[in-house]
């Protein structure tokens, strides 16, 4: 018998779930889809969160859930859970998300404990000093890891003083946050008004509706809105070493311009991303992972937020080829910039950005997070289907300009850290290289 | 007081059949979304690499990606990722896995590629060597080049075990990936890469029929060869404490772990599954045990978490495996007071049982776990695929939150009661390196 590749059956068309939604007289958004496969919800809550004070509100999303005047955190904790249920808040410089899940028969409790906590968190004195250290503990965890540190130096230098510049607090900023403060703030920010909630598992989209009305009408304030000014697009300069004596590997980190979602270049540009690092079958993974084995998990990738968008370039490699990895990578970029891909790669990647976008909706989880995601940007469900035309329709002369436009590494922001004494010698030698101060 | 919520169950049609070859296959339709999983689950891990050759499941999983007969290097990433999938493969102490998930009309596609790499893959001097210097770049930025890398995964089992195969590195020493040669992986293959050591599982959108005959089709001529025979990894219990610590110069912070050994998974299922429960009584969420005492309480850990099995997966190991719990400690902090602690928990635990609704909430909780872990079909083919390889039984995996739900409390209170210092290994990592 002979072994010859199959050919591809028809493809499966996207085809998107109902969903359905309804504005409450308190300003909140409320988004529901029904994917009925498990018996479980997946709830996603955004609420608007631009410049807000870093320390304070990051130990507030820490301590959301630490009490209410009638709860405690532990019986919060098990009352949820009651349900199958558990709510966590993570913070990012454009909103803070309450993210869970649970069992659908207990959406309702589910949602009341949400709204006890949205409009009661007491920021217990006690609770919130027993927070405050563990957050002080985590930022110098964090502090300690090569990933954490290179991505602090590349938004530093990206970003400067926008409020994209410094996303994680010091220890010393968050010892210094008192309750009070985040009673404030959270007085101040955290309300419907601009805030979207995202409901998806097995029950009608109706009864979901139904269900946040009932639990999260009475969720008001006032507060203030604020909003982020335009995110500077990457400056080149000097490729920026930032000093880690003894590490046995350099992680190399660059950022180049993008743009956003709904930008007509954006297809095109993911398309020209994945060809260029975006997946496994892309020329800079083949080169210098499958090639030349300097690093295991390389990866590029458009970023979106909602001031700007930005794609960024990350490998970690093996301390002895920093260099030779950073002019693979300068290469690849380059080429792609100056000549246009092939026909048969260009539709590898487009069948491949297809694929993932039916991957990525067919769990509750993957749809509530794309919900909340686009919510952010005031899309709907109904943005993936274009996503997927326009997708469809770039040609091989758009993803060529993108490319041009895009990955030119001229226009890249470089930051390596690494061990400066070995591996500065070596970049000198293929570009300028400023060491960290 | 909520009343107790009754725990829902998923009803996965399962098909089975065995190849002549005999290769097992699994098939789980579900036409809730238009997407295939696709596992092949061999029944050899880490535990049964050879002595000088430690890392070697884990470097030979790299080569089953490096081209086979019909398929040069690279083409099996191209042909995955072009139909718009995705793919990944993944060593355990007792499997291997390799998986790709993708629209459903790439089936037949992966269903060649998995077959293609079963008849053998391409092992050639230079795909070894540049997966070598892969692997060795997984190791730093997993291991290496980071705080508490391979804690506690691969520090414990040396502490709790004797043997070779439980007790070593599933890493690799660079010493020994060096040294692997391409007669190793030829020889590797041909004792465990055999089609009846291995399992097939299919699960979304899929017809049973069709997807049965695409099967025969693609693996019907991988030649049978006989399976091995499961080496014997028992090891006796241990019965008096084991403690060991060592510095990482890269970790800010004191961490602990501690183990104890728990009934076989396999053969005592109804015995072993109250531990699973009881390492989520002990951590799960902030109303945890161990979350309210170590954490909200004395305030002597910033994070503790526990669990079934090194890697963290309960129902996809085999014996001689361990309940874990770990902590990380605030600046200073003590381990002799974190694992005193620990004890007087597990004693009050044992004594005076589960408080109201504890239970059922922690049971409830677990369901909606294993319920989302099995929404996504790739979840599904892996899991299914393993409970077949283990179990015969991939059905399992709709009664799993039933049968979580039936632990009962004095199952509980017995299995924290087992948990005694004497039978614990524990290792404490001590930071920046200071002895």
């Amino acid at each position: 018998m002979t072994h010859v590749l199959p050919a591809l059956g028809p493809a499966r068309k996207l085809k998107l779930p109902r969903q359905a939604e309804r504005t409450l007289p308190n300003g909140l958004t409320v988004v529901a889809v029904r994917r009925a496969a498990v018996p479980l919800v997946e709830v996603r809550l955004r609420v608007p969160f631009p410049r807000a004070h870093l320390a304070r509100a990051s130990l507030l999303s820490q301590s959301l859930f630490t009490g209410t005047a009638g709860m405690s955190t532990v019986e919060i904790a098990a009352e949820l859970q009651t349900v199958g249920g558990a709510l966590s808040a993570g913070l990012d410089p454009d909103r803070l998300l309450i993210s869970g899940n649970g069992l659908v028969s207990g959406l309702d409790r589910l949602l009341e404990l949400l709204a006890e906590v949205l409009t009661g968190a007491a920021y217990p004195g006690d609770e919130v000093a027993t927070e405050r250290e563990r957050l002080a503990d985590q930022i110098q965890l964090a502090g300690s890891q090569p990933q954490h540190l290179a991505r602090v130096a590349l938004l530093k230098r990206v970003y400067g003083n926008h409020p994209y510049g410094v996303q994680t607090p010091e220890a010393e900023q968050v010892r210094a946050v008192r309750p009070a403060q985040l009673r404030a703030l959270h007085g101040e920010r955290l309300h419907p008004g601009g805030s979207v909630l995202v409901l998806v598992g097995d029950l009608p989209p109706e009864k979901a509706l139904d269900a946040a009305e009932k639990a999260l009408g009475g969720w008001n304030g006032g507060g203030k809105q604020a909003v982020l000014p335009p995110a500077p697009e990457p400056r080149p300069g000097p490729l920026l070493l930032v000093d880690r004596p003894g590490a046995v590997q350099s992680s190399l980190r660059m950022a180049l311009p993008a743009v956003p979602r709904t930008h007509p270049d954006h297809a095109a540009l993911q398309l020209a991303n994945l060809i260029f690092g975006g997946y496994f079958s892309s020329r800079w993974v083949e080169n210098i992972r499958e090639d030349k084995g300097y690093t295991y998990g390389p990866n590029s990738l458009v970023e979106h937020a909602s001031a700007g968008s930005v794609l960024t370039v990350n490998a970690d490699v093996a301390t002895e080829v920093t260099a030779p990895a950073l002019l693979e990578t300068q290469y690849e970029l380059g080429r792609l910039a100056a000549l246009p891909p092939d026909e048969a790669e260009l539709e590898q990647a487009r069948q491949y950005a297809l694929g993932t976008l039916l991957l990525g909706a067919s769990t509750q989880a993957g749809l509530a997070g794309l919900l909340s995601t686009y919510a952010g940007f005031g899309l709907r469900l109904d943005f993936l289907a274009e996503h997927a035309a326009r997708l469809a329709a770039a040609t091989r002369a758009e993803v060529a300009a993108a490319a041009a436009r895009y990955l030119a590494p001229a226009r890249a922001v470089t930051v390596v850290l690494g061990d400066a004494e070995k591996v500065g010698g070596p970049l000198s030698a293929l570009t300028a290289v400023e060491p960290a101060a | 007081m909520a009343r107790k919520i009754r725990i829902p169950a998923t009803k996965y049609p399962v098909e089975r059949f065995t190849l002549g070859n005999g290769l097992r296959v699994v098939l789980a339709p579900d036409r809730s979304a238009p997407v295939v999983g696709v596992a092949a689950v061999y029944d050899v891990g880490i535990r049964s690499e050879p002595q000088g050759r430690t890392g070697f499941a884990h470097l030979f999983e790299h080569l089953m990606f490096q081209g086979s007969a019909n398929l040069e290097k690279l083409a099996h990433f191209r042909h995955v990722q072009g139909a718009g999938g995705t793919f990944n493969g993944s060593t355990h102490l007792d499997y291997t896995d390799y998986y790709e998930t993708l629209p459903s009309n790439a089936l037949e596609r992966a269903l060649f590629l998995e077959a293609d790499r079963m008849r053998g893959p391409r092992l050639t001097e230079e795909n070894l060597r540049n997966q070598v210097d892969v692997v060795k770049e997984e190791i730093r930025v997993n291991v290496l080049n980071r705080p508490y890398g391979g804690f506690p995964w691969l520090k414990l089992p040396p502490v709790m075990f004797d043997t070779f195969p439980n007790a070593h590195d599933g890493y690799g020493s660079f010493d020994d990936l060096e040294s692997a040669t391409v007669a190793d992986a030829a020889g590797f293959f041909e004792r465990y890469y055999a089609g009846g050591n291995a399992v097939l599982t299919v699960a979304g959108d899929l017809d049973v029929d069709d997807c049965r005959r695409l099967v025969e089709r693609h693996f019907g001529d991988v030649p049978k060869r006989p399976a091995p025979k499961r080496p014997d990894f028992a090891e006796p219990d241990l019965t008096a404490e084991r403690r060991a610590s060592y510095p990482d110069p890269l970790a800010p912070l004191p961490a602990v772990a501690a183990a104890w050994r728990v009934p076989d998974p396999v053969t005592d299922f109804a015995g072993y599954l109250p531990y699973v429960v009881l390492a989520e009584v002990l951590t799960d969420g902030d109303a945890a045990r161990l979350q309210q005492r170590l954490v909200l309480r004395d305030r002597t850990v910033t994070t503790v978490g526990g669990y079934l099995g090194f890697m963290g997966e309960p129902f996809e190991v085999r014996d001689p495996t361990a309940l874990l719990l770990q902590a990380h400690l605030p600046p200073g902090g003590d381990v002799e007071k974190v694992l005193r602690a620990v004890d007087e928990e597990l004693d009050r635990l044992a004594t005076g049982g589960t408080s109201r609704g504890e239970l059922a909430r922690v049971q409830a909780r677990m369901a909606t776990h294993l319920l989302r872990d099995t929404d996504a079909v790739l979840g599904r083919a892996l899991r299914m695929a393993v409970l077949e390889q283990q179990r015969g039984a991939p059905e399992l995996i709709n009664d799993l939150p039933r049968l979580i739900g039936e632990v009962t409390e004095e199952q509980i209170r017995a299995a924290a009661a087992a948990l005694r210092p004497d039978r614990r290994a524990a290792i404490e990592v001590v930071p920046g390196g200071r002895p």
